[in-house]
């Protein structure tokens, strides 16, 4: 049959020669591959204390931005809910009280805001959802836990740190 | 006098006894460190470095670990035997290296110490005994718990232990040729220093090919891989442990390095010089025969290390045997071997 491409191999079978049956030079090869790589650098990235470099648009953990006035900008639209594909989201919204103008930028906000990390599936969505860019997966990934209501994660934990502190 | 020489003797056996038993359990110890380390770079991998710095203190863990954990014994196994398995595997392992010289006499004022447990004078055939009794612990252990993976790995490792216990033997038999003695002690003597004007003094110069038989079946015999087929945990669960859990089937694993331990410095004893090591009359004779024969130690652990390190080289370079190909190489390709060793042997030294 004429050959299409010349990239065919024909393999053959041959009797092993008495050096291949010998079993010791075969044995010492792979002893010498294996010497090789006793000396190369390991490939483990030791986690905790090394961290692979992010790529730009990786979704960590979620963060409720504040606006360049230190306010929070959420106002508890429930967009980020509604958009939410696993449901891992809830809140409680409140209305802004006088005197606190300085805590919220909109009348209404958010006065429970939680997220069930072991629901969210860091698909984005809600960063796409929210109307005034409060909700952001900018953070570090998810640490482990113990118990599954540590891994409900409420304002305490999502917030951004005031800006002046 | 002479009941105060026998109670000194008595102590200083002890003593001694009591170090080489700590020596022999630690290195067991850090051998599983070792291992899985070795393992790890061998894999470009890092291996266990948590516990402590670098993972020093791994083995520590993993001891208290064995020791926590339940304690079972299956309903339908044989409870004594089942206890009895594990305690002769260790205790088999153990008693391997009272026979080996682990230096030159020590001079201490007056005072001459063996660095020896004991000299008797047929300490190859001991240690020949002791491994035979090595395969009672697995076979006992493998048909006490009444579970066929357990009972196969058991039979497997007791067919494979008496096929190379042959080809061990016989190539020994031209190793004794050569030195004309079952004693360790006289049979390092022998290879006093490295050079004796025309020839190497280590064995291994003169007997590589039963160098190498010796070690194949020193891998086999201590069921080590590429020959670890009685713990093939593909074909056979987990082979004779099976069943055990807890610090009994610590004591199995264990006594796989103790046996490992004991083997190499048995390898070390009587092919590669044992304590001796170049220039050794030299460096006695400038720090004196106190400390002089310790360096010689040194160096006998040296050879020990980097037999254990081969050891596990090989483990984790080659894929395990299978059975008829270890059985093909143990009787086809060993013994005969190993016999026309012993003829090569014989006319060379009848005819030089």
């Amino acid at each position: 049959m004429e050959q299409l491409t010349n990239r065919r191999k024909v393999i053959e079978s041959k009797p092993l020669n008495f050096l291949e049956r010998a079993y010791l030079p075969a044995i010492l090869s792979g002893l010498r591959i294996t010497g090789k790589h006793f000396f190369r650098k390991s490939v483990t990235i030791r986690y905790p204390e090394q961290k692979r470099e992010f790529s730009e648009n990786f979704r960590g953990q979620h963060s409720l931005k504040r606006d360049e006035e230190g306010r929070e900008r959420c106002t508890a639209c429930g967009l980020c809910a509604l958009s939410c594909p696993a449901e891992a989201i809830t809140m409680i919204a409140a209305e802004r009280q006088k005197g606190e103008e300085h805590l919220y930028r909109e009348e209404k906000y958010a006065a429970v805001y939680e997220i069930n990390m072991l629901r969210c599936i860091f698909c984005g969505l809600c960063e796409e959802a929210c109307p005034k860019e409060a909700i952001y997966l900018d953070g570090d990934i998810v640490p482990s836990n113990f118990l599954r209501k540590d891994f409900i994660y409420g304002k305490d934990k999502l917030v951004e740190k005031p800006l002046n502190q | 006098m002479e009941l105060a020489f026998a109670l000194g003797l008595i102590a200083q056996k002890f003593i001694l006894i009591v170090i080489i038993f700590g020596i022999s359990l630690v290195a067991a110890m850090y051998s599983t460190y070792a291992e899985r380390k070795v393992a790890a770079f061998f894999q470009d991998r890092v291996g266990p470095n948590r516990a402590g710095p670098l993972g020093i203190l791994q083995p520590l863990a993993d001891g208290a670990k064995m020791f926590m954990k339940e304690e079972i014994i299956p309903t339908r196994a044989n409870p004594f035997l089942f206890i009895v398995g594990p305690s002769l595997a260790i205790m088999t392992a153990c008693i391997g290296s009272a026979v080996i010289p682990w230096g030159q006499q020590m001079v201490i004022g007056s005072t001459v110490v063996d660095l020896q447990v004991t000299d008797i004078n047929v300490g190859v055939l001991y240690i020949f005994g002791v491994v035979s009794l090595g395969v009672y612990g697995i076979m006992i252990g493998g048909w006490a718990s009444n579970n066929k993976y357990s009972l196969l790995g058991a039979i497997r490792a007791a067919s494979q232990n008496i096929s190379y216990e042959i080809a061990m033997g016989l190539s020994i038999i031209a190793l004794l040729m050569i030195t004309g003695t079952l004693s360790l002690r006289d049979i390092t003597a022998q290879q006093h220093g490295f050079w004796n004007g025309h020839w190497f003094t280590w064995n291994v110069f003169k007997q590589p090919l039963g160098f190498l038989l010796f070690m194949v079946c020193a891998f086999a015999e201590t069921n080590r891989s590429p020959f670890d087929l009685p713990e093939c945990e593909t074909e056979l669960v987990g082979g004779y442990h099976t069943e055990y859990s807890s610090m009994k089937l610590g004591f199995y694993l264990f006594a796989e390095y103790i046996n490992m331990f004991v083997s190499s410095a048995v390898m070390a004893t009587l092919y590669f010089g044992g304590y001796n090591y170049p220039f050794m009359d030299v460096v006695n004779a400038h720090i004196g025969l106190t400390w002089g024969p310790l360096v010689g130690t040194f160096f006998l652990f040296v050879k020990i290390v980097l037999f254990i390190f081969f050891f596990m080289w090989v483990r984790w370079t080659i894929p395990r045997f299978r059975y008829d190909q270890l059985m093909d190489l143990g009787w086809k390709i060993l013994i005969p071997l190993a016999i026309a060793n012993i003829v090569i042997t014989g006319l060379i030294y009848n005819f030089k």
